[in-house]
Protein backbone atom coordinates (compact mmCIF):
# COMPACT_ATOMS: atom_id res chain seq x y z
CA UNK A 1 0.00 0.00 0.00
CA UNK A 2 1.15 3.84 -0.40
CA UNK A 3 4.02 4.93 1.56
CA UNK A 4 1.83 7.77 3.40
CA UNK A 5 1.77 7.01 7.00
CA UNK A 6 -1.87 7.77 7.69
CA UNK A 7 -3.81 10.72 7.98
CA UNK A 8 -5.08 12.62 4.74
CA UNK A 9 -4.13 10.56 2.06
CA UNK A 10 -4.26 11.77 -1.35
CA UNK A 11 -5.47 10.33 -4.35
CA UNK A 12 -3.06 11.36 -7.41
CA UNK A 13 -4.51 12.56 -10.70
CA UNK A 14 -4.58 10.38 -13.37
CA UNK A 15 -5.90 9.64 -16.75
CA UNK A 16 -9.65 8.63 -16.66
CA UNK A 17 -12.04 6.91 -19.13
CA UNK A 18 -13.93 10.29 -19.66
CA UNK A 19 -11.47 11.40 -22.52
CA UNK A 20 -9.97 15.11 -22.44
CA UNK A 21 -12.26 17.71 -21.07
CA UNK A 22 -13.00 20.02 -23.84
CA UNK A 23 -16.06 21.99 -25.27
CA UNK A 24 -17.90 20.36 -28.28
CA UNK A 25 -19.74 22.15 -30.25
CA UNK A 26 -23.37 20.90 -31.25
CA UNK A 27 -22.67 20.33 -34.39
CA UNK A 28 -19.92 18.26 -33.62
CA UNK A 29 -21.47 16.32 -30.63
CA UNK A 30 -23.49 13.95 -32.70
CA UNK A 31 -19.71 12.55 -34.23
CA UNK A 32 -18.07 12.48 -30.57
CA UNK A 33 -21.09 10.80 -29.32
CA UNK A 34 -20.48 7.94 -31.56
CA UNK A 35 -16.76 8.23 -31.10
CA UNK A 36 -16.82 8.07 -27.18
CA UNK A 37 -20.39 8.26 -25.56
CA UNK A 38 -18.90 8.28 -22.02
CA UNK A 39 -16.90 11.12 -22.66
CA UNK A 40 -18.88 13.40 -24.90
CA UNK A 41 -22.25 12.34 -22.87
CA UNK A 42 -21.06 14.79 -20.18
CA UNK A 43 -21.15 17.86 -22.82
CA UNK A 44 -24.37 16.66 -24.28
CA UNK A 45 -25.76 17.19 -20.95
CA UNK A 46 -23.93 20.07 -19.89
CA UNK A 47 -24.98 22.04 -23.45
CA UNK A 48 -28.59 20.69 -23.36
CA UNK A 49 -29.55 21.08 -19.47
CA UNK A 50 -31.10 24.69 -19.77
CA UNK A 51 -32.77 24.25 -22.62
CA UNK A 52 -34.55 20.99 -22.05
CA UNK A 53 -34.80 22.38 -18.09
CA UNK A 54 -36.54 25.39 -19.73
CA UNK A 55 -38.67 23.85 -21.59
CA UNK A 56 -39.57 21.32 -19.15
CA UNK A 57 -40.17 24.23 -16.79
CA UNK A 58 -43.07 25.32 -18.96
CA UNK A 59 -44.57 21.77 -19.78
CA UNK A 60 -44.86 21.21 -16.36
CA UNK A 61 -44.95 24.46 -14.84
CA UNK A 62 -42.83 23.60 -11.58
CA UNK A 63 -39.39 23.36 -10.99
CA UNK A 64 -39.53 19.54 -9.42
CA UNK A 65 -40.93 18.64 -12.18
CA UNK A 66 -38.96 19.90 -14.86
CA UNK A 67 -35.69 18.96 -13.20
CA UNK A 68 -37.28 15.45 -13.20
CA UNK A 69 -38.23 15.97 -16.92
CA UNK A 70 -35.35 16.59 -17.77
CA UNK A 71 -33.05 13.90 -15.61
CA UNK A 72 -35.51 11.37 -17.32
CA UNK A 73 -34.61 12.85 -20.77
CA UNK A 74 -30.56 12.55 -20.79
CA UNK A 75 -30.88 8.89 -19.12
CA UNK A 76 -33.54 8.11 -22.36
CA UNK A 77 -31.13 8.91 -24.32
CA UNK A 78 -28.10 7.94 -23.05
CA UNK A 79 -29.69 4.41 -22.92
CA UNK A 80 -30.73 5.14 -26.90
CA UNK A 81 -27.48 6.24 -27.46
CA UNK A 82 -25.80 3.02 -26.19
CA UNK A 83 -28.37 0.93 -28.04
CA UNK A 84 -27.85 2.65 -31.87
CA UNK A 85 -25.47 1.97 -33.77
CA UNK A 86 -22.44 3.97 -34.57
CA UNK A 87 -23.72 5.22 -37.96
CA UNK A 88 -27.29 6.27 -36.74
CA UNK A 89 -26.07 8.50 -33.83
CA UNK A 90 -23.62 10.29 -35.88
CA UNK A 91 -26.67 11.00 -38.27
CA UNK A 92 -28.70 12.08 -35.69
CA UNK A 93 -30.70 15.67 -35.38
CA UNK A 94 -29.64 15.66 -31.66
CA UNK A 95 -31.46 18.66 -30.59
CA UNK A 96 -35.10 17.63 -32.06
CA UNK A 97 -34.36 14.58 -30.82
CA UNK A 98 -33.63 15.76 -27.49
CA UNK A 99 -36.87 17.75 -27.34
CA UNK A 100 -38.99 14.92 -28.72
CA UNK A 101 -37.79 12.65 -25.57
CA UNK A 102 -38.39 15.31 -23.24
CA UNK A 103 -41.62 15.84 -24.31
CA UNK A 104 -42.89 11.99 -24.54
CA UNK A 105 -41.19 11.85 -21.16
CA UNK A 106 -43.55 14.56 -20.12
CA UNK A 107 -46.82 12.85 -21.78
CA UNK A 108 -46.14 10.05 -20.17
CA UNK A 109 -45.43 11.26 -16.85
CA UNK A 110 -48.96 13.52 -17.19
CA UNK A 111 -50.98 9.83 -18.67
CA UNK A 112 -53.54 9.07 -16.28
CA UNK A 113 -52.83 12.27 -14.20
CA UNK A 114 -54.97 15.39 -13.68
CA UNK A 115 -54.39 18.42 -14.63
CA UNK A 116 -52.57 20.51 -11.66
CA UNK A 117 -53.76 23.60 -10.68
CA UNK A 118 -51.25 26.82 -11.27
CA UNK A 119 -51.94 29.10 -9.19
CA UNK A 120 -52.27 32.70 -10.46
CA UNK A 121 -49.99 34.00 -7.08
CA UNK A 122 -47.31 33.08 -7.40
CA UNK A 123 -45.73 34.83 -4.39
CA UNK A 124 -41.83 33.57 -3.67
CA UNK A 125 -41.94 31.62 -6.51
CA UNK A 126 -40.72 33.92 -9.24
CA UNK A 127 -37.20 33.30 -9.40
CA UNK A 128 -38.20 29.13 -9.60
CA UNK A 129 -40.74 29.98 -12.42
CA UNK A 130 -37.49 31.67 -14.39
CA UNK A 131 -38.63 35.28 -13.79
CA UNK A 132 -35.19 36.73 -13.86
CA UNK A 133 -34.34 39.94 -11.86
CA UNK A 134 -35.47 43.61 -13.39
CA UNK A 135 -33.41 45.66 -15.46
CA UNK A 136 -32.13 48.52 -13.36
CA UNK A 137 -32.52 51.03 -15.47
CA UNK A 138 -36.63 50.54 -15.72
CA UNK A 139 -38.46 52.89 -12.87
CA UNK A 140 -39.28 50.35 -9.94
CA UNK A 141 -43.22 51.06 -10.99
CA UNK A 142 -42.75 50.20 -14.23
CA UNK A 143 -40.66 47.28 -12.96
CA UNK A 144 -43.27 45.93 -10.09
CA UNK A 145 -46.04 45.74 -13.33
CA UNK A 146 -43.43 43.91 -15.49
CA UNK A 147 -42.62 41.85 -13.11
CA UNK A 148 -46.53 41.33 -12.50
CA UNK A 149 -47.15 40.56 -15.56
CA UNK A 150 -44.39 38.03 -16.32
CA UNK A 151 -45.79 36.14 -13.45
CA UNK A 152 -49.43 35.93 -14.99
CA UNK A 153 -47.98 35.31 -18.35
CA UNK A 154 -45.86 32.18 -17.06
CA UNK A 155 -49.30 31.20 -15.09
CA UNK A 156 -51.20 31.62 -18.52
CA UNK A 157 -48.72 29.59 -20.20
CA UNK A 158 -48.51 26.49 -17.78
CA UNK A 159 -52.53 26.84 -17.99
CA UNK A 160 -52.82 27.07 -22.31
CA UNK A 161 -53.94 23.44 -22.98
CA UNK A 162 -50.98 21.57 -24.31
CA UNK A 163 -51.96 21.98 -28.33
CA UNK A 164 -50.65 25.27 -27.97
CA UNK A 165 -48.64 25.07 -25.17
CA UNK A 166 -45.68 22.93 -26.77
CA UNK A 167 -45.30 24.50 -29.86
CA UNK A 168 -45.92 28.22 -28.12
CA UNK A 169 -42.69 27.23 -25.97
CA UNK A 170 -40.98 25.77 -28.58
CA UNK A 171 -40.99 28.92 -31.13
CA UNK A 172 -41.32 31.45 -28.97
CA UNK A 173 -39.37 30.28 -25.24
CA UNK A 174 -37.38 27.92 -26.54
CA UNK A 175 -36.55 29.97 -30.19
CA UNK A 176 -36.80 27.28 -32.45
CA UNK A 177 -37.70 27.39 -35.87
CA UNK A 178 -40.83 25.82 -37.14
CA UNK A 179 -39.53 23.26 -39.97
CA UNK A 180 -37.90 22.11 -36.37
CA UNK A 181 -40.94 22.13 -34.74
CA UNK A 182 -42.99 20.22 -36.91
CA UNK A 183 -40.28 17.69 -36.94
CA UNK A 184 -40.20 17.28 -33.45
CA UNK A 185 -44.28 17.57 -32.99
CA UNK A 186 -44.29 15.08 -36.01
CA UNK A 187 -47.09 17.51 -37.36
CA UNK A 188 -47.78 19.61 -40.43
CA UNK A 189 -45.45 23.04 -40.58
CA UNK A 190 -48.85 24.61 -41.33
CA UNK A 191 -50.39 22.99 -38.23
CA UNK A 192 -47.55 24.63 -36.03
CA UNK A 193 -47.46 27.89 -37.11
CA UNK A 194 -51.52 28.08 -37.08
CA UNK A 195 -51.40 26.80 -33.77
CA UNK A 196 -48.61 29.11 -32.23
CA UNK A 197 -50.15 32.09 -33.82
CA UNK A 198 -53.62 30.50 -32.03
CA UNK A 199 -52.01 30.08 -28.61
CA UNK A 200 -49.91 33.58 -28.66
CA UNK A 201 -53.25 35.67 -29.32
CA UNK A 202 -55.33 32.99 -26.42
CA UNK A 203 -51.95 34.65 -23.94
CA UNK A 204 -52.68 38.35 -25.52
CA UNK A 205 -56.61 37.98 -24.42
CA UNK A 206 -55.70 36.28 -20.90
CA UNK A 207 -53.29 38.53 -20.37
CA UNK A 208 -55.19 42.09 -21.50
CA UNK A 209 -58.07 40.37 -19.25
CA UNK A 210 -55.85 39.92 -15.90
CA UNK A 211 -54.76 43.37 -16.64
CA UNK A 212 -56.94 45.54 -16.68
CA UNK A 213 -58.85 45.50 -13.19
CA UNK A 214 -55.45 45.65 -12.02
CA UNK A 215 -55.12 49.35 -13.62
CA UNK A 216 -58.37 50.22 -12.15
CA UNK A 217 -57.35 49.30 -8.52
CA UNK A 218 -54.07 51.47 -8.84
CA UNK A 219 -55.85 54.35 -10.30
CA UNK A 220 -54.34 54.46 -13.49
CA UNK A 221 -55.98 55.75 -16.42
CA UNK A 222 -56.73 53.56 -19.64
CA UNK A 223 -55.91 55.17 -22.72
CA UNK B 1 -42.37 50.89 -21.61
CA UNK B 2 -45.19 52.61 -23.78
CA UNK B 3 -48.19 54.05 -23.04
CA UNK B 4 -49.73 51.39 -25.66
CA UNK B 5 -48.47 48.80 -23.15
CA UNK B 6 -50.57 49.83 -20.54
CA UNK B 7 -53.67 50.02 -22.15
CA UNK B 8 -53.11 46.95 -24.07
CA UNK B 9 -50.27 44.18 -23.91
CA UNK B 10 -49.21 43.70 -27.51
CA UNK B 11 -47.87 40.57 -29.32
CA UNK B 12 -44.59 41.84 -29.34
CA UNK B 13 -44.50 42.22 -25.30
CA UNK B 14 -45.68 38.96 -25.21
CA UNK B 15 -43.25 37.13 -27.60
CA UNK B 16 -40.40 39.26 -25.66
CA UNK B 17 -41.83 38.01 -22.41
CA UNK B 18 -41.76 34.37 -23.43
CA UNK B 19 -38.04 34.69 -24.72
CA UNK B 20 -37.45 35.90 -21.62
CA UNK B 21 -38.50 33.16 -19.80
CA UNK B 22 -36.37 30.55 -22.11
CA UNK B 23 -32.98 32.15 -20.31
CA UNK B 24 -33.25 30.15 -17.40
CA UNK B 25 -30.64 27.89 -15.57
CA UNK B 26 -31.09 24.02 -14.61
CA UNK B 27 -30.50 23.09 -11.26
CA UNK B 28 -26.20 22.24 -10.68
CA UNK B 29 -27.20 18.73 -9.83
CA UNK B 30 -28.56 17.55 -12.82
CA UNK B 31 -25.54 16.35 -14.36
CA UNK B 32 -24.55 14.24 -11.29
CA UNK B 33 -27.84 12.57 -11.10
CA UNK B 34 -27.64 11.49 -14.77
CA UNK B 35 -24.45 11.03 -14.59
CA UNK B 36 -24.94 8.45 -12.08
CA UNK B 37 -27.87 7.12 -13.38
CA UNK B 38 -26.37 6.10 -16.35
CA UNK B 39 -23.58 4.88 -14.89
CA UNK B 40 -20.81 7.38 -15.45
CA UNK B 41 -21.48 9.50 -12.05
CA UNK B 42 -20.75 8.46 -8.98
CA UNK B 43 -22.83 9.09 -5.52
CA UNK B 44 -21.10 8.32 -1.99
CA UNK B 45 -22.30 7.23 1.78
CA UNK B 46 -19.95 6.04 4.69
CA UNK B 47 -19.19 2.84 5.74
CA UNK B 48 -17.92 0.73 9.33
CA UNK B 49 -15.10 -1.04 7.96
CA UNK B 50 -12.39 -3.36 10.81
CA UNK B 51 -10.53 -0.08 10.52
CA UNK B 52 -12.95 2.71 10.81
CA UNK B 53 -15.69 4.87 8.67
CA UNK B 54 -15.03 5.12 5.26
CA UNK B 55 -16.57 7.19 2.25
CA UNK B 56 -17.20 4.87 -0.49
CA UNK B 57 -18.28 6.12 -3.60
CA UNK B 58 -20.40 4.28 -6.50
CA UNK B 59 -22.02 3.89 -9.57
CA UNK B 60 -23.68 1.97 -11.72
CA UNK B 61 -20.82 0.09 -12.46
CA UNK B 62 -19.87 -0.88 -8.88
CA UNK B 63 -17.45 0.61 -6.18
CA UNK B 64 -15.44 3.36 -7.28
CA UNK B 65 -13.45 4.76 -4.31
CA UNK B 66 -12.42 3.90 -0.67
CA UNK B 67 -11.43 6.49 1.71
CA UNK B 68 -10.77 6.20 5.14
CA UNK B 69 -9.73 9.37 7.72
CA UNK B 70 -11.10 12.07 5.81
CA UNK B 71 -13.44 14.36 5.79
CA UNK B 72 -16.30 14.43 3.73
CA UNK B 73 -14.74 17.44 1.63
CA UNK B 74 -11.76 15.85 1.48
CA UNK B 75 -13.26 13.14 0.01
CA UNK B 76 -15.10 15.03 -2.70
CA UNK B 77 -12.07 16.62 -3.55
CA UNK B 78 -9.91 14.19 -3.65
CA UNK B 79 -12.12 11.86 -5.74
CA UNK B 80 -12.85 14.79 -8.29
CA UNK B 81 -8.91 15.25 -8.59
CA UNK B 82 -8.23 11.71 -9.39
CA UNK B 83 -11.75 10.99 -11.25
CA UNK B 84 -12.32 14.29 -12.79
CA UNK B 85 -16.07 13.33 -12.18
CA UNK B 86 -18.80 15.08 -10.34
CA UNK B 87 -19.80 13.50 -6.74
CA UNK B 88 -22.69 13.48 -4.72
CA UNK B 89 -23.26 12.58 -1.47
CA UNK B 90 -26.46 10.08 -0.68
CA UNK B 91 -28.20 9.69 2.76
CA UNK B 92 -28.58 6.35 2.42
CA UNK B 93 -26.53 4.34 -0.30
CA UNK B 94 -28.92 1.87 -1.69
CA UNK B 95 -29.97 -1.17 0.21
CA UNK B 96 -28.41 -3.99 -2.43
CA UNK B 97 -25.29 -2.59 -1.94
CA UNK B 98 -25.10 -2.44 1.27
CA UNK B 99 -25.97 -5.74 1.28
CA UNK B 100 -23.15 -6.68 -0.74
CA UNK B 101 -20.76 -4.44 0.88
CA UNK B 102 -21.59 -6.21 4.15
CA UNK B 103 -20.76 -9.37 2.31
CA UNK B 104 -17.79 -8.78 1.41
CA UNK B 105 -16.39 -7.46 4.38
CA UNK B 106 -17.72 -10.19 6.16
CA UNK B 107 -16.07 -12.96 3.99
CA UNK B 108 -18.51 -15.41 5.23
CA UNK B 109 -19.96 -16.20 0.88
CA UNK B 110 -18.48 -15.37 -2.23
CA UNK B 111 -18.99 -11.59 -2.84
CA UNK B 112 -21.06 -10.63 -6.02
CA UNK B 113 -19.47 -7.12 -5.31
CA UNK B 114 -18.47 -5.50 -8.94
CA UNK B 115 -15.59 -2.68 -9.27
CA UNK B 116 -15.26 0.46 -11.06
CA UNK B 117 -12.21 0.07 -12.62
CA UNK B 118 -12.13 1.87 -15.63
CA UNK B 119 -9.22 4.33 -16.19
CA UNK B 120 -6.55 2.04 -14.97
CA UNK B 121 -4.43 0.06 -17.21
CA UNK B 122 -4.67 -3.56 -18.36
CA UNK B 123 -1.70 -4.30 -15.49
CA UNK B 124 -3.47 -2.18 -12.51
CA UNK B 125 -5.98 -4.40 -13.63
CA UNK B 126 -4.35 -7.39 -13.38
CA UNK B 127 -2.85 -6.49 -10.38
CA UNK B 128 -5.94 -5.47 -8.23
CA UNK B 129 -8.11 -8.48 -9.79
CA UNK B 130 -5.78 -10.98 -8.16
CA UNK B 131 -5.40 -9.58 -5.16
CA UNK B 132 -9.02 -9.64 -4.79
CA UNK B 133 -8.35 -13.54 -4.83
CA UNK B 134 -6.80 -14.10 -1.82
CA UNK B 135 -8.96 -15.41 0.78
CA UNK B 136 -9.55 -13.72 3.55
CA UNK B 137 -7.24 -14.66 6.66
CA UNK B 138 -4.70 -15.13 4.30
CA UNK B 139 -1.60 -13.17 2.99
CA UNK B 140 0.83 -13.31 0.17
CA UNK B 141 3.52 -11.59 -0.66
CA UNK B 142 4.15 -9.17 -3.61
CA UNK B 143 6.57 -11.00 -5.94
CA UNK B 144 3.51 -13.55 -6.01
CA UNK B 145 1.11 -11.34 -7.74
CA UNK B 146 3.93 -10.64 -10.14
CA UNK B 147 4.44 -14.44 -10.99
CA UNK B 148 0.86 -14.95 -10.92
CA UNK B 149 -0.15 -12.19 -13.15
CA UNK B 150 2.57 -13.45 -15.72
CA UNK B 151 5.08 -10.35 -14.84
CA UNK B 152 7.68 -12.16 -12.54
CA UNK B 153 10.13 -8.93 -12.77
CA UNK B 154 7.34 -6.36 -11.82
CA UNK B 155 7.18 -6.73 -7.93
CA UNK B 156 7.95 -3.54 -7.49
CA UNK B 157 5.04 -1.94 -10.05
CA UNK B 158 2.92 -4.39 -8.07
CA UNK B 159 3.37 -2.40 -5.04
CA UNK B 160 3.30 0.77 -6.63
CA UNK B 161 -0.20 -0.40 -8.10
CA UNK B 162 -1.25 -1.98 -4.79
CA UNK B 163 0.00 1.20 -2.67
CA UNK B 164 -2.61 3.27 -5.24
CA UNK B 165 -5.30 1.06 -5.01
CA UNK B 166 -9.02 2.81 -5.68
CA UNK B 167 -10.56 1.36 -3.54
CA UNK B 168 -8.91 -0.09 -0.17
CA UNK B 169 -10.64 -2.76 2.29
CA UNK B 170 -12.62 -3.77 -0.49
CA UNK B 171 -9.88 -5.12 -2.96
CA UNK B 172 -7.77 -6.49 -0.12
CA UNK B 173 -4.40 -4.88 -0.64
CA UNK B 174 -3.38 -5.28 2.96
CA UNK B 175 -3.27 -9.29 2.37
CA UNK B 176 -0.19 -8.52 0.14
CA UNK B 177 2.72 -8.60 2.39
CA UNK B 178 6.91 -8.33 2.02
CA UNK B 179 8.42 -11.77 0.15
CA UNK B 180 10.65 -11.44 3.46
CA UNK B 181 7.19 -12.33 5.21
CA UNK B 182 6.91 -8.79 7.05
CA UNK B 183 3.75 -6.89 6.89
CA UNK B 184 5.31 -4.25 5.30
CA UNK B 185 3.51 -0.42 4.18
CA UNK B 186 0.08 0.43 4.17
CA UNK B 187 -2.04 3.23 2.87
CA UNK B 188 -3.10 4.14 6.78
CA UNK B 189 0.53 3.15 8.69
CA UNK B 190 1.10 -0.64 9.22
CA UNK B 191 -0.51 -0.57 12.52
CA UNK B 192 -3.75 -0.14 10.19
CA UNK B 193 -2.91 -3.06 8.37
CA UNK B 194 -1.38 -5.42 11.30
CA UNK B 195 -5.51 -4.32 12.41
CA UNK B 196 -7.50 -5.46 9.46
CA UNK B 197 -5.99 -8.40 9.15
CA UNK B 198 -5.93 -9.48 12.59
CA UNK B 199 -9.84 -8.61 12.34
CA UNK B 200 -9.81 -10.98 9.35
CA UNK B 201 -8.92 -14.19 11.60
CA UNK B 202 -5.05 -13.58 10.51
CA UNK B 203 -2.01 -13.98 13.08
CA UNK B 204 -0.05 -11.45 12.47
CA UNK B 205 1.98 -12.11 15.14
CA UNK B 206 3.65 -15.61 14.50
CA UNK B 207 3.55 -14.70 11.03
CA UNK B 208 6.34 -11.80 11.75
CA UNK B 209 7.94 -14.73 13.96
CA UNK B 210 8.49 -16.66 11.21
CA UNK B 211 10.05 -13.63 8.97
CA UNK B 212 12.25 -12.95 11.36
CA UNK B 213 13.56 -16.51 12.00
CA UNK B 214 13.65 -16.77 8.12
CA UNK B 215 11.31 -19.28 7.57
CA UNK B 216 8.84 -18.63 5.44
CA UNK B 217 6.84 -22.18 4.43
CA UNK B 218 4.81 -24.78 6.15
CA UNK B 219 5.28 -28.46 5.34
CA UNK B 220 3.18 -31.51 5.97
CA UNK B 221 5.10 -34.75 6.42
CA UNK B 222 1.98 -36.76 6.60
CA UNK B 223 1.07 -35.11 2.43
CA UNK B 224 4.94 -33.88 1.66
CA UNK B 225 3.17 -30.41 0.48
CA UNK B 226 4.71 -27.25 1.66
CA UNK B 227 2.38 -23.83 1.81
CA UNK B 228 2.27 -20.22 2.60
CA UNK B 229 1.78 -20.14 6.58
CA UNK B 230 -1.41 -18.35 6.37
CA UNK B 231 -2.74 -20.85 4.06
CA UNK B 232 -5.99 -22.45 4.76
CA UNK B 233 -4.38 -26.10 4.33
CA UNK B 234 -1.17 -24.84 6.21
CA UNK B 235 -3.20 -23.55 9.10
CA UNK B 236 -4.73 -27.38 9.37
CA UNK B 237 -1.29 -28.75 9.98
CA UNK B 238 -0.85 -30.06 13.19
CA UNK B 239 2.41 -28.91 15.53
CA UNK B 240 3.56 -32.87 15.21
CA UNK B 241 3.92 -32.75 11.99
CA UNK B 242 4.59 -29.35 10.87
CA UNK B 243 8.28 -28.73 8.94
CA UNK B 244 9.87 -25.32 8.56
CA UNK B 245 11.61 -24.40 5.51
CA UNK B 246 13.37 -21.12 4.30
CA UNK B 247 12.77 -21.47 0.63
CA UNK B 248 11.09 -23.45 -2.37
CA UNK B 249 14.85 -24.82 -2.73
CA UNK B 250 14.92 -26.05 0.66
CA UNK B 251 11.41 -27.66 0.50
CA UNK B 252 11.69 -29.20 -3.01
CA UNK B 253 15.11 -30.87 -1.83
CA UNK B 254 13.24 -32.14 0.65
CA UNK B 255 10.87 -34.07 -1.67
CA UNK B 256 7.77 -31.16 -1.30
CA UNK B 257 5.48 -30.10 -3.54
CA UNK B 258 3.53 -27.51 -3.55
CA UNK B 259 0.23 -26.56 -2.65
CA UNK B 260 -2.35 -26.29 -5.63
CA UNK B 261 -3.99 -23.86 -3.52
CA UNK B 262 -1.86 -21.16 -2.20
CA UNK B 263 0.75 -21.81 -4.81
CA UNK B 264 4.06 -21.07 -2.85
CA UNK B 265 6.53 -21.68 -5.91
CA UNK B 266 5.15 -18.77 -6.90
CA UNK B 267 6.95 -16.75 -5.15
CA UNK B 268 10.76 -17.85 -4.53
Amino acid sequence: MSLQSGGVVTMPSRKNGHGEKRPVDDRSLPAALAADLDGAFEWMVLSYQNRLYGFALRLAGQPQDAEDITQDTFVHAYRALMAYPGERVRDLALRPWLYRIALNVFRNRGRGGRLRVISLDHAGHESALGIEEQDAAVLPEQALEEAELKRTLGALVAALPARYRVPVVLRHVQDLGYREIASILRQPIGTVKGNVHRGVRLLQQAVNAQQRPALHVHGRRRR
Amino acid sequence: MDRHRRALVGLHVIARMLREMGNVRAPATILAAVLERAGGGDAYGRLETPIGAAFIAYNARGVSAVMLRVSAAEFERAFRARFARPIRRVKEMPGSLVTHLTRHLQGTRRSALRFDLRGLSEFERAVLRKALEIPRGEVRPYAWIAREIGRPRAVRAVGTVLAQNPVPVLIPCHRVVRSDGHVGNYGYGPEAKRAVLAAEGVNVKTLEALARSGLHYYGSDTTRIYCFPSCRYARRISDKHRVLFHSNAEAAAAGYRPCAACRPARAS
